[in-house]
């Protein structure tokens, strides 16, 4: 179980590292769903290890929201690639003080 | 001084306080409210109606409005006199009038109806103020026949008189007070008629902020009532007031007075009453001669009940009442403008009132006495002035006059008929009003009374020095191109009828009449044996205003009259021309201090309060810009923070689980 776990943080980690340090706006975006997959790992294996049902509900709930998270965040960043030629996320910086 | 005159005063308060005790109009009495309702209904015609009406009607109003408001002036006159004969023809005791003709308001406990009382006191100032208010109107359709805000102008007028009469109608304080303000108010309005002047605008301000000093005496006695007796009326207070304690009764005392020095112009409230020479001449003889002014005297000889109870407060009356007749004396000596020299005249007659209204019971109906035949003579004098001014291309100074007894002789002989009873000449009516008050004075403390026959004296200087200089003399001194005639009919008919009642006006005291009249509500005096007897009085008195006359005829009728006033004069001189520093004096005492007071507040206001809220303000709008700058638009640098705040949470879960 105990190795579950570790990679369940292994990946959360990765991701959360690429999130903060990668520029570009699909990387960025898999690594979300990186982290989304590892939590997703982890909610099964306590699942599995409590004995119940709960975690791996929750898992399922996960993925129907990543799926819906992955179309609305795929068309914006299509929709800035068009008006800026370019998919990094320090590029789209308007929204500010 | 004090100690004597305290316990002079608390040996009389021993006679017996008359209490009022009005009995219910009937008969021709019920009619009362019509005396206040017909100049009432004459100033809402002429200022409502006049304000709203268009076309012809307008022009009507405007051409012959003046006609609406002397006939409802002298409808209340005639009405004025039928009650007054009626009253004559009632027993004594039964010369107490109260009609009640709506309840004013009521809240809890208290209840102000709107009360007349008609007695004796309020009689004679009927016929006072309805008379010599109607001279007055008649007066003016000559005077202002020329200006064009005259409908106006009789509109004020019917509202004072109006106003006036509620004040001494009213049966109750509150509705004293009503009248109080509302002549207040006209008199606020007709000193600045002429508004487009400078010197009118401010002076009816002064006059108006003054007249709120002695107000708040008033008011805060009219609250000293209600939370000591429950009631305003005086019937309840007049039973009342023995109950009350001595510290009340003196409060009360005081602040009466407070009220009566602002509206009469007694010390320290005088200032207002010599620029209100501002106002049309008329005015100055209704408002501030005959009537408005006396009102003080009226509120302190109505509230006897409360004055004969406080010695204290007589004392300070009578202290107030001397120091204003020389101090209006003096002025009168030296003013140049022949209406001020009349208002300082003014000012000093009316503290013979109030020093008889001061000296209780014995010297109540002398101040009326002296009020009425003041009012003859003083009106009189006013409008001669006018008719003068009139016929002088309105110049008021009087070292532009010289020799008009031969051009006005109406004017001439009129005015000389109340400058004779002013000074006292022996049998006009001034001469048997002042000397009682001089007599009863003597009687009380000499210190007062000689200061009495002092002002008597000074009252003779001034009043030839005015007529020397108006009447006398040659024609040197006037400016170029007057032409000096007399004044047409309108404005020399009330002259000669005032003439008539300053000469006559002694007649009131034949039989003791006055004196008899009034006693049902100021009391009967005890009998004194008085110090001096009457004659050796009457003759100082004769004597004193004999020198006054001469004095004035070696210092102005013998010497030539230079026609600009000399500058190189003496201390006393230029302190009187300066009103004896009476503003200088509101001003270093109450009117720098109160300015600083407010620049003061301003600037806490502005520095301290202000400063703490703009401040605070600044501070979190200073913050506010730093944090701003957290969001910087960098979609990482959120996420570093969302990854810092969800990490602190984890921290924070794991803390408090295994603590």
């Amino acid at each position: 179980m105990t190795h579950y776990i570790v990679l369940s943080a292994i990946l959360f980690t990765i991701g959360c590292v690429g999130v903060l340090t990668r520029r570009n706006a699909i990387v960025v975006f898999m690594c979300i769903e990186l982290m989304l997959n590892a939590s997703n790992l982890a909610l099964v294996t306590f699942a599995k290890q409590h004995g119940n049902l709960d975690g791996q509900i929750a898992a399922f709930f996960v993925m129907v929201v990543a799926a819906a998270e992955v179309v609305i965040g795929l068309a914006i960043i299509m929709t800035i690639f068009r008006t800026r030629r370019s998919a990094s996320v320090d590029d789209a910086s308007l929204l500010k003080y | 001084m004090t100690l004597d005159v305290i316990l002079l005063a608390s040996s009389e308060a021993a006679a017996d306080i008359p209490v009022v005790h009005p009995t219910a109009a009937d008969g021709v009495f019920s009619w009362l409210w019509l005396i206040i309702a017909l100049p009432l209904a004459g100033a809402v015609v002429l200022l409502v109606g006049g304000a709203v009406a268009r076309g012809s009607l307008k022009s009507k109003m405007d051409t012959g409005g003046h006609w609406i408001g002397a006939a409802s002036a002298v409808g209340s006159f005639v009405l004025s006199l039928i009650l007054f004969l009626s009253l004559l023809g009632r027993g004594e005791e039964e010369r107490q009038i109260g009609q009640h003709l709506f309840t004013w308001f009521e809240v809890g406990g208290l209840n102000v109806g709107m009360d007349l009382l008609y007695d004796p006191l309020s009689a004679l100032f009927l016929l006072l103020i309805t008379g010599v208010g109607s001279l007055i109107h008649v007066y003016s359709i000559g005077y202002m026949e020329h200006d064009e805000r005259r409908r106006r102008f009789f509109g004020y007028l019917n509202l004072f008189v109006a106003a006036m009469l509620v004040l001494v109608l009213g049966a109750n304080y509150l509705v004293v007070f009503l009248g109080w303000e509302g002549v207040g108010l006209a008199s606020y309005l007709l000193i600045g008629f002429w508004q487009h002047k400078h010197s009118a605008a401010a002076a009816a301000k002064k006059a108006f902020v003054i007249n709120r000093v002695g107000d708040i005496g008033l008011s805060l006695a009219i609250a000293l009532m209600f939370t000591t007796f429950g009631t305003t009326d005086f019937a309840a207070i007049s039973e009342q007031a023995a109950g009350a304690s001595q510290v009340t009764l003196n409060a009360l005392g005081l602040l009466l007075l407070l009220g009566a020095c602002g509206k009469s112009a007694q010390f320290p409230l005088q200032a207002w009453l010599l620029d209100a020479m501002e106002g049309p001449t008329p005015v100055s003889a209704l408002i501030h001669a005959a009537t408005m002014v006396t009102a003080g005297v009226y509120l302190v000889v109505r509230s006897n009940f409360i004055y004969e109870l406080t010695p204290v407060a007589q004392t300070v009356v009578v202290i107030i009442a001397t120091i204003t007749l020389l101090w209006g004396a003096i002025l009168g000596c030296a003013k140049d403008d022949i209406k001020k020299a009349l208002a300082g005249s003014t000012m000093s007659q009316i503290g013979y009132m109030m020093l008889a209204a001061g000296l209780g019971v014995a010297g109540y109906p002398f101040a009326i006495f002296h009020l009425l035949t003041h009012g003859f003579f003083k009106a009189n004098m006013f409008l001669g002035a006018g008719s003068v001014m009139h016929g002088m291309n309105d110049d008021v100074d009087m070292r532009h006059y010289g020799n008009l007894r031969g051009y006005m002789p109406v004017t001439f002989l009129t005015f000389a008929m109340g400058y004779l009873a002013i000074i006292g000449f022996p049998g006009f009516s001034g001469f048997w009003s002042k000397d009682k008050i001089i007599e009863t004075a003597l009687a009380d403390n000499w210190i007062v009374g000689l200061c009495a026959l002092a002002g008597a004296g000074i009252t003779g200087f001034y009043m030839t020095r005015l007529m020397l200089m108006t009447f006398f003399g040659d024609d040197s001194r006037w400016e170029p191109g007057v032409h000096p005639h007399e004044s047409p009919r309108m404005m020399t008919v009330p002259l000669i009828v005032l003439a008539a009642l300053s000469v006559l006006g002694g007649v009131l005291l034949l039989g003791d009449f006055v004196v008899d009249f009034l006693a049902p509500v100021t009391g009967v005096a005890p009998a004194h044996e008085p110090p001096l007897p009457a004659i050796v009085v009457t003759l100082l008195a004769v004597a004193v205003v004999a020198v006054g006359v001469a004095a004035a005829w070696l210092l102005v009728g013998k010497r030539e009259i230079p026609r600009e006033a000399p500058t190189d004069v003496s201390f006393a001189t230029r302190a009187a021309r300066a009103d004896l520093y009476g503003d200088a004096i509101n001003e270093g005492l109450v009117v720098t201090p109160g300015r600083s007071l407010t620049a003061g507040l301003t600037s806490f206001d502005r520095f301290g309060v202000d400063g703490v809220i703009e401040g605070g303000s600044a501070g979190v709008g200073a913050v506010s810009g730093l944090l701003r700058r957290v969001q910087n638009g960098f979609v990482r640098s959120y996420a570093l923070s969302l990854l810092g705040g969800a990490l602190l949470v984890v921290l924070a879960l794991l803390a408090v689980n295994l603590s």
